[in-house]
C-alpha cells in the first residue's frame, strides 16, 4: 500500500512543477503587462514605466523571474498582489472557504441525487424513467452555466421569490464578523435568529448551478457502471439465492458499481473549480474563481500564478486521495500498481 | 423583521453591532472590490466610490455638479498672479473614532493636509512606499511639476505655492486622490508596525465611517453623526459587491439593493416601465473621437477631413453600438461642462457632398487609409471594433478603403501617441470637471510625438486661447475663450467626434435625494429611503 501511495505522490510532484512552469510562461505570453494595464488614455512615460517594471522585477529575464518565484515559493511565499498589495496566500485563504462551501454543497447535491438517479435508471433500463433521467443528464451536462444560473435567478428568485437573488446572507438584516469564512458556520455561530437558514437559502441556487454538470456525469456513470455490474455472476447468484431485490441492488450491485464512480467524483473537483469561476460571478459569491478572473483582467501576475498553483495543488491532492481511496476499496488496483 | 428580533434579543443584538431598531440601511450594489481604501494609490471609479464615504477633501465638487466649493478648507485666497493659494481650514472637524482601535486626540488640522500630500509627493516620506507607492493621479494631474511648496502657516492655515499659475488646481484638489487622511492615525499604525493597515482600514472625516470590508462580498459604513457637512440620512450604508449587471438588476427588482451601478442598456426600457424603480441619466464626462493625423497626406487637407466627417452615419453608430447609452458629440467637451458651445453645428451625414469634397481636394479614389480601433472597451466606447466596421462600410461608399488595424492596448496607445496612424479611434474621460482637462487634447504641446494630441494638429489661434484661459480666474472669461476654441476646432475638423456616453443610474423608487454626478461619483450623504 505504501509503495502504491509513494508511486502516486512521485507522479504528482513533476506534474506540479511542469504546471508551475507552463502557467508562469503562459501568463507572461498574454499581451499587456501589469503596469500598462493600469494606465488609461493618458498613457505612461517611458521612465515611469521602466521604474515600476523594475520595482516589480518585470525587467528581469523570464527564466530569472521563474527561479526567483520558485525560490520564494519554497519559502512559502506566494508573492504579493500587484493590485491590492496583499499577500496572495492571505487573499486566497480569505476567499477559499466560500469556494469550498459552494463546491461541497454542489457536490452534495450531485452525489445525493446523481447516484440514486443513475442506479434507478440502470435497474429500470429501457423504461421511460431511464430515458427521462438520461435525457435530463445530457441536458444538464450541455447547459451553459451562465445561462442556467440566470434562468434560475429569474424564475426561482425573482419570479417565485423562493430564494434570494445572490450573495451569501441578507445584508440588511444580519451582520456579524466572519470567523471561519464558511457562511453556514459563521451564521450558526452568530446565534442570530434566522441567520443560518438565511445562509442556507442563499446557498441553494448557486449550489444547484454548480452541481448540475457533476450531477449529470455522476448519474450517467452510475448507470453504465451499474448496468455492467447487474450482469455479473455474483449478482445473478445473489438473486438466485432469493435475496430481496433491494438487497441485491443496494448491497451487491451498487457497492461494486460505485468504484469507478468514486474516481469520477474525484475528477469532477476540477469541473467544480472551473464552474465556480462563472457561478461565483453570477451569484456575487466571494470565492477564488471570481478573484482569478479579476486577476487575469488586471494582469496581476502573482495573484494569478499563486491562485492557479494553489488550486492545482488542491485538485491534485484530491485526485491523489481518490487514487488512494480507489486502491483501498479495489484491491486489484492496489496490487496491479 | 430585524426590529422584532432586536427587541427580543436586545442584548445579543447590541453585542453583535446590529443596527438599532428602526435603523435605515441603504444597500448599493457596486460592481467590484476596491483595490484598497486610499484613493491616492488607486485608479478605478470602483475604488474611489468605496473610499468616498469616508473622506473629505480641501475643496469639494458640489454634489451633482462640477462646481468647486469649500470642503475642509472653508475659504482660500489666490495671490501672486495665481501662484499662491492660502487655505483657511475648517475648525472643529473630527476624525472617525473607534475604527481599527483609533481614538483621535485632536481635531483635523494643517498636519493632516501636509501628511496627505507629502506622502504622495516626497519620496523620503515614511508612508511613500507603503502599498506599492504608485500615485498615478498625483502624477497625472502634473502635481509634482506644478507644486513649489506646501507649508503649514499655523494649525488652521496652509499655503500652497505653485511654479506657474494654474486655475484648475482648485478643481484638482476636489479630486479623490487629494482626500485628507489622519496624520495621527498614520503615526499610531507606524508605531505599532502596521503601516500597511493604513490603506486597508480607512479613517477620515467624511459623512460615513468605515465598519468592515469583506473582499468581493461587502463593505459596511455607518453614518458619522458628528459630520460637519451635509449629513447622512441613513444609519448604515452597505456596498453589496455584485459584478454581473443582470444579477444587479434582479437584486434591485427583488429589493435586495436600493441602488445599482451601471445598468445594462438592454434592460433600460423594462426598468423605465417598472413603477417600483427610478431611472435617471445624463451624458458622461467623456468623449469618443476618431482622430485624423494631419501630418499624413492627404489628411493634411481640410476638405478630406470634412469629407470623412460627412461620410459617417453617426446616428446609426449611436443607435446600434451605444444602444441608447450614448449621445452624438459635436464638441470635445460634453454638454454638462461649463463653456460648452451649443451653437456649433455638427457636420451632416452627406456621402454625396463628401465625395464632392474629396474630388475638389484633388484626391483620387479609391483612397487607402488605415483606421485604428482600440482592442478594449472603454467608458466612452462600448465596442470600438464594431464602430470601425460600420465606419469602414460608410467610407467604402465614398471610395475610401479603410484598413482596420489594432494592437494590444498598451502598444496601441504608445503607437498612436507617436503618430504612426493615419486615423485612430480613442477618447477621454474627464478627471476634474475643468474644460482645460479636455481641450489640451488638441493643444500644440500635446501634438509632439508621444503626446496625447492624436490628430497632431497644432493651431496657434486655438493654442493661444487655451494658454490664456489657464491664467484667468474668472470662469466667465474662460468660458468665452473655450467657446471660441470649439468653433476654431470644429472649422478645422482634425477629428470626428463620435459620442459622449450616457451614464444611467437605477434605483428603487423610494430612494430620494440622489444627485447624479457628471464625474460619475456615487455619493450617499443626503440620500434617504422613504
Amino acid at each position: 500500500m505504501l509503495k502504491f501511495f509513494l508511486q502516486r505522490v512521485a507522479l504528482t510532484v513533476p506534474t506540479f512543477v511542469a504546471l508551475m512552469f507552463v502557467t508562469f510562461v503562459a501568463i507572461r505570453l498574454v499581451p499587456g503587462d501589469p503596469v500598462e494595464v493600469r494606465v488609461g488614455e493618458r498613457g505612461i512615460s517611458p521612465e515611469r514605466l521602466a521604474y515600476f517594471r523594475h520595482e516589480l522585477g518585470l525587467d528581469q529575464p523570464v527564466w530569472k523571474q521563474f527561479l526567483d518565484y520558485v525560490w520564494h515559493l519554497l519559502h512559502g511565499d506566494f508573492g504579493t498582489s500587484l493590485v491590492t498589495n496583499q499577500k496572495v496566500l492571505t487573499e486566497f485563504a480569505t476567499l477559499f472557504p466560500a469556494t469550498i462551501e459552494l463546491g461541497l454543497a454542489g457536490m452534495l447535491i450531485a452525489v445525493l441525487l446523481g447516484i440514486p438517479a443513475g442506479a434507478m435508471a440502470a435497474v429500470k433500463r429501457g423504461t421511460w424513467y431511464d430515458q427521462l433521467i438520461m435525457g435530463l443528464s445530457v441536458t444538464g451536462y450541455s447547459m451553459p452555466i451562465f445561462w442556467w444560473g440566470l434562468i434560475l435567478i429569474m424564475v426561482v428568485a425573482e419570479g417565485w421569490g423562493l430564494t434570494p437573488v445572490s450573495g451569501r446572507i441578507d445584508l440588511i438584516n444580519y451582520y456579524f464578523e466572519p470567523t471561519t469564512g464558511f457562511m453556514l458556520v459563521d451564521a450558526w455561530l452568530s446565534k442570530q435568529p434566522g441567520a443560518f437558514l438565511d445562509a442556507v437559502r442563499h446557498l441553494i441556487l448557486p449550489a444547484i448551478v454548480l452541481g448540475t454538470i457533476p450531477l449529470a456525469v455522476i448519474a450517467r456513470m452510475t448507470r453504465s457502471s451499474m448496468l455492467e455490474v447487474l450482469n455479473e455472476d455474483y449478482v445473478r447468484t445473489a438473486r438466485a439465492k432469493g435475496l430481496p431485490p433491494r438487497r441485491v441492488i443496494g448491497i451487491h450491485a451498487l457497492r461494486n458499481a460505485l468504484i469507478p464512480v468514486v474516481t469520477i467524483i474525484g475528477l469532477q473537483v476540477g469541473t467544480l473549480v472551473a464552474g465556480a469561476v462563472l457561478t461565483e460571478t453570477i451569484f456575487s459569491w466571494p470565492g477564488v474563481g471570481k478573484w482569478l478572473i479579476e486577476a487575469v483582467g488586471r494582469r496581476d501576475y502573482p495573484a494569478l500564478q499563486g491562485g492557479v498553483m494553489l488550486i492545482s495543488a488542491i485538485v491534485m491532492l484530491v485526485n491523489l486521495a481518490v487514487d488512494v481511496l480507489y486502491g483501498v476499496i479495489n484491491p486489484r488496483i492496489r496490487h496491479g500498481g | 423583521m430585524k426590529t422584532t428580533i432586536c427587541a427580543a434579543l436586545a442584548a445579543v443584538c447590541s453585542a453583535l453591532s446590529i443596527a438599532p431598531a428602526g435603523a435605515k440601511t441603504l444597500v448599493y450594489c457596486s460592481e467590484g472590490s476596491p483595490e484598497n481604501f486610499t484613493p491616492a494609490i488607486n485608479t478605478t471609479g470602483t475604488s474611489f466610490d468605496a473610499a468616498r464615504p469616508v473622506y473629505d477633501k480641501l475643496t469639494e465638487f458640489e454634489r451633482g455638479t462640477t462646481k468647486v466649493e469649500p470642503g475642509l478648507a472653508e475659504s482660500w485666497q489666490v495671490a501672486d498672479g495665481g501662484k499662491t493659494i492660502t487655505f483657511k481650514l475648517r475648525k472643529g472637524v473630527k476624525f472617525h473614532s473607534g475604527v481599527n482601535g483609533f481614538k483621535p486626540t485632536r481635531d483635523f488640522n494643517a498636519d493632516d493636509v501636509l501628511f496627505s500630500f507629502e506622502r504622495q509627493w516626497k519620496e523620503n516620506h515614511p508612508y511613500h512606499k507603503v502599498s506599492g507607492g504608485k500615485y498615478d493621479y498625483f502624477g497625472d494631474m502634473d502635481m509634482p511639476k506644478l507644486l513649489e511648496s506646501i507649508e503649514k502657516v499655523d494649525d488652521y492655515t496652509v499655503r500652497m505655492r505653485l511654479k506657474e499659475p494654474n486655475v484648475a488646481m482648485l478643481a484638482n484638489l476636489a479630486m479623490d486622490f487629494a482626500s485628507i487622511h489622519s496624520a495621527e492615525y498614520a503615526a499610531m499604525l507606524d508605531k505599532a508596525g502596521k503601516k500597511e493597515q493604513f490603506d486597508q482600514v480607512p479613517v477620515g472625516t467624511g459623512p460615513f465611517s468605515f465598519v468592515m470590508y469583506q473582499k468581493d462580498a461587502v463593505i459596511r459604513f455607518k453614518a458619522n453623526k458628528d459630520y460637519w457637512g451635509e449629513k447622512a440620512l441613513v444609519d448604515d450604508l452597505v456596498f453589496a459587491i455584485t459584478p454581473d449587471p443582470t444579477t444587479r438588476y434582479s437584486k434591485l427588482k427583488a429589493g435586495e439593493c436600493h441602488f445599482v451601478i451601471a445598468p445594462r442598456p438592454a434592460d433600460l426600457p423594462e426598468m423605465q416601465k417598472d413603477k417600483t424603480l427610478k431611472v435617471i441619466q445624463q451624458p458622461g464626462l467623456n468623449i469618443a473621437y476618431w482622430s485624423f493625423n494631419v501630418l499624413k497626406p492627404p489628411l493634411d487637407k481640410k476638405e478630406v477631413r470634412l469629407a470623412l466627417n460627412m461620410a459617417i452615419d453617426k446616428k446609426s453608430i449611436i443607435r446600434d453600438v451605444y444602444l441608447g447609452a450614448g449621445t452624438a458629440a459635436k464638441n470635445l467637451i460634453p454638454p454638462t461642462l461649463w463653456g460648452y458651445n451649443d451653437s456649433v453645428k455638427d457636420y451632416p451625414y452627406d456621402p454625396g457632398k463628401a465625395k464632392a469634397l474629396l474630388k475638389s481636394a484633388g484626391v483620387a479614389t479609391p483612397l487607402d487609409i488605415d483606421l485604428w480601433y482600440m482592442p478594449v472597451q472603454r467608458p466612452y466606447n462600448p465596442n470600438a471594433k464594431r464602430i470601425a466596421e460600420m465606419m469602414q462600410s460608410d467610407l467604402a461608399k465614398i471610395g475610401v478603403n479603410a484598413k482596420l488595424v489594432t494592437y494590444e492596448w498598451g502598444e496601441y496607445r504608445k503607437r498612436a501617441q507617436q503618430g504612426e496612424h493615419m486615423t485612430v479611434q480613442l477618447g477621454w474621460t474627464g478627471d476634474n470637471g475643468d474644460p482645460d482637462n479636455f481641450f489640451f487634447l488638441r493643444g500644440c504641446a500635446a501634438a509632439r510625438p508621444g503626446g496625447q494630441n492624436l490628430s497632431k494638429w497644432c493651431d496657434k489661434a486655438y493654442d493661444d486661447r487655451m494658454n490664456r484661459a489657464k491664467t484667468l480666474s474668472d470662469n466667465k472669461e474662460r468660458a468665452k475663450l473655450y467657446m471660441e476654441m470649439q468653433a476654431i476646432e470644429h472649422e478645422a475638423a482634425p477629428d470626428l467626434k463620435i459620442a459622449h456616453s450616457v451614464v444611467w443610474e437605477a434605483m428603487r423608487a423610494n430612494v430620494t435625494g440622489f444627485k447624479q454626478s457628471p464625474l460619475a461619483a456615487h455619493q450617499f450623504n443626503g440620500v434617504d429611503l422613504k
